[in-house]
């Protein structure tokens, strides 16, 4: 568990409109790396784009290489659906399935592709994703309530176990605390400091102050003007990235003189 | 003035205590205001209808209405201000409307159910109109064909118009092909459904020759009115289905067809499911397809694939328009017939209401 992403040239178009490009970045395993950036440069484009979670949307495209552990991703005969099992996503706002209850949510992976499990390997299985997701306690007497019925914070601790259920390597975050209250977003930054032992970790932030709490590593992404192409300005480790980045716009954007 | 010192008196304490005082300041009427001015207007344009001797129920319900909005308004402008006169007739307008709406509704009912109710009986339930002339006899043929020839259209329309809804969603999305789909259904929901019958039968006729009457060929009929229902129905079930959900079935690495199959689906099958009843009750009282496609009989036949069936709105219609003698018997049968139609499509009905409240997701 846990591999590297490598994009090499890469560039993403939504049908003919160029949405990010030539993005270079190496993403070692097992790392917290964090996507800052203003908004519209591209940073969901380009995270969606590793899981080809981008490709549900008609007309969405790559070009150049995506690496997983030096697998392209985009490779004739590589099945998005396979790499979509090994690279897991949270969205934005947590989206528990409205009809199964919290442990089914938890086992949606292998529910909804048929996988049999045996009775006791599904417990055991729901618990340690709940426990990895620090949730186990606060669920664990109502399993077979609805999965919605939690709170806002909890929803998205529930989306995390049901990410972790299926084992991916590679775990990858949309602004999974910008619908949360501080509480619980500091119980997800917790959560994603322990995950790191085990998974590569991608998140993409608005939160300086998150990026800087819970990365090693930060690529700043940024855009000249609107309808032109979000690029990738510089990637280093988070403390050079805030103390002493090399190009001026990451400078301008860390230290808040950015629009 | 006494009134402008009152009037600088409120203005004072209103600085200080700002939407209390808004509040206390209001008058209110007492809440028996308006069914006693509602009493005063009948009262009133009674006695005047009575005086002038011109009486009717219609006119005096009209001129009531109107004098109890128009004095309604005009004390509540005085007491409460021009804001909540307003609402106050517009609440009268709005009701008025609906009970209006209602009358029709209404009456429908009663004139079914007082003239149908006589031959609401066991033996209508049991017995079919094979060897009848004249009093007794049942429905019971009539009942069997409808609820066959209904379901057997279900069976076909409930498959195709789900399909098609699925794809125009899931799948076509703003494709040339789902525009057209979408706009022959937009066209199909306006068929007239003589015109169903009609190319439901001519349909048959290539095969079976001039003059064929079949409960099969009525069942297609009466598709041609469902599916677009069907579809219809569905589809707005399943757009409201939020893409978050199929974008967090993917990220788990789950196939689409499966997402559909046991996300999407799951996540709507309350609504679809009451759409689908409700597609059915629209067609089990369709006539005229039927009376072209499947005609008429008097015997019990189940078997949509060998001649004639009775259904309950043909048979309504043929007690109605061609009743032997005796007529009375024929009539009241057609009565029951109807009323025994009504029942179904209630029936249905809540059914649907159930159906949605069964398989609504749970929040606790
Ligand atoms: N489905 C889509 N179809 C077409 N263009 C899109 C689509 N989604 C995003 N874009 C465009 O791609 C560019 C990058 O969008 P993206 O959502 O990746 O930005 P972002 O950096 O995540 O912004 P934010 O911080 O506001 O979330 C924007 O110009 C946006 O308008
Ligand atoms: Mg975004």
């Amino acid at each position: 568990m846990g591999k590297a992403i490598e994009a090499i040239d890469l560039s993403i178009y939504y049908g003919s409109f160029r949405a990010v490009e030539g993005v270079n970045m190496s993403i070692r395993p097992k790392t917290v790396t964090a996507l800052i950036g203003p908004s519209g440069c591209g940073k969901s484009t380009y995270l969606r784009s590793i899981n080809r979670m981008h490709e549900v949307i008609p007309g969405a495209r790559v070009e150049g290489r995506l690496e997983l552990d030096g697998t392209d991703l985009y490779g004739a005969g590589v099945d998005p659906v396979g790499v979509r099992r090994q690279i897991g996503m949270v969205f934005q706002r947590p989206n528990p399935f409205p009809t199964m209850s919290i442990y089914d949510n938890v086992i949606a992976g292998q529910r909804l592709n048929n996988k049999r499990m045996r009775k006791d390997a599904t417990d055991d299985l729901v618990e340690r994703s709940l426990r990895g997701a620090n949730l186990w306690n606060e669920v664990k007497d109502r399993l077979d309530k609805p999965g919605s019925g939690l709170s806002g914070g909890q929803q998205q601790r529930l989306c995390i176990a049901r990410a972790i259920a299926v084992q991916p390597d590679v775990l990858l975050m949309d602004e999974p605390c910008s619908a949360l209250d501080p509480i619980s977003t500091l119980a997800i930054e917790d959560l994603i400091n322990e995950l790191k032992t085990d998974y590569t970790i991608v998140i993409v932030t608005h939160n300086m102050q998150q990026a800087a709490r819970v990365s090693d590593y930060t690529g700043f992404f940024t855009i000249e003007g609107t309808g032109k192409p979000g690029k990738l300005v510089e990637m280093d480790e988070t403390r050079t990235i805030f103390s002493q980045p090399k190009q001026k716009a990451t400078e301008d954007y860390v230290s808040g003189r950015f629009g | 003035m006494s009134i402008d010192t009152d009037k600088r008196d409120a203005e004072r304490t209103a600085a200080v205590r700002p939407t209390e005082d808004k509040i206390a300041r209001q008058g209110r009427l007492p809440r028996w205001s308006t069914p006693g001015a509602l009493a005063a207007a009948a009262v009133v344009v009674g006695g005047l209808l009575a005086a002038t001797g011109a009486f009717s129920v219609g006119l005096f319900v009209f001129l009531t209405v109107v004098l109890f909005a128009v004095g309604l308004y005009a004390l509540s402008r005085v007491v409460e201000g021009a804001r909540k006169a307003t609402d106050r007739v517009v609440t009268i307008v709005v009701t008025s409307a609906f009970l209006l709406a209602l009358i029709p509704l209404i009456s429908v009912i009663w004139t079914v159910l007082s003239n149908g109710i006589a031959r609401f009986d066991v033996e209508f339930f049991n017995s079919s109109m094979r060897g009848i002339v004249g009093e007794g006899g049942g429905a019971y043929h009539a009942i069997a064909g409808t609820l066959v020839i209904t379901a057997l259209a279900a069976a076909m329309s409930i498959p195709i118009g789900l399909l098609t809804a699925v794809y125009l969603v899931e799948y076509g999305a703003g494709s040339r092909l789902a525009r057209a789909i979408t706009f022959f259904v937009d066209v199909m929901t306006g068929i007239p459904s003589i015109v169903a019958g009609l190319f439901a039968y001519a349909l048959f006729a290539l095969f079976a020759g001039p003059g064929v009457r079949l409960g099969f060929a009525g069942a297609v009929a009466l598709s041609v009115l469902m599916i677009p229902v069907v579809v219809r129905a569905t589809e707005e079930m399943l757009k409201i289905v939020p893409n978050e959900l199929r974008e967090a079935a993917f990220a788990l690495g789950v196939p689409k067809w499966r997402t559909i199959l046991k996300v999407v689906i799951p996540t709507s099958v309350a609504g679809i499911a009451s759409g689908i009843t409700l597609a059915i009750a629209r067609v089990i009282g369709e006539t005229a397809p039927l009376l072209i496609a499947v005609g008429i009989t008097t015997g019990l036949n189940f078997n949509p694939f060998d001649g004639r069936q009775a259904t309950l709105p043909v048979f309504a219609y043929y007690s109605y328009a061609a009743p032997g003698v005796p007529r009375d018997p024929y009539i009241d049968r057609a009565w029951t017939a109807a009323l025994v139609l009504i029942v179904i499509v209630m029936v249905l009905n809540l059914a649907a209401r159930l159906i949605a409240r069964l398989f609504a997701p749970k929040t606790r």
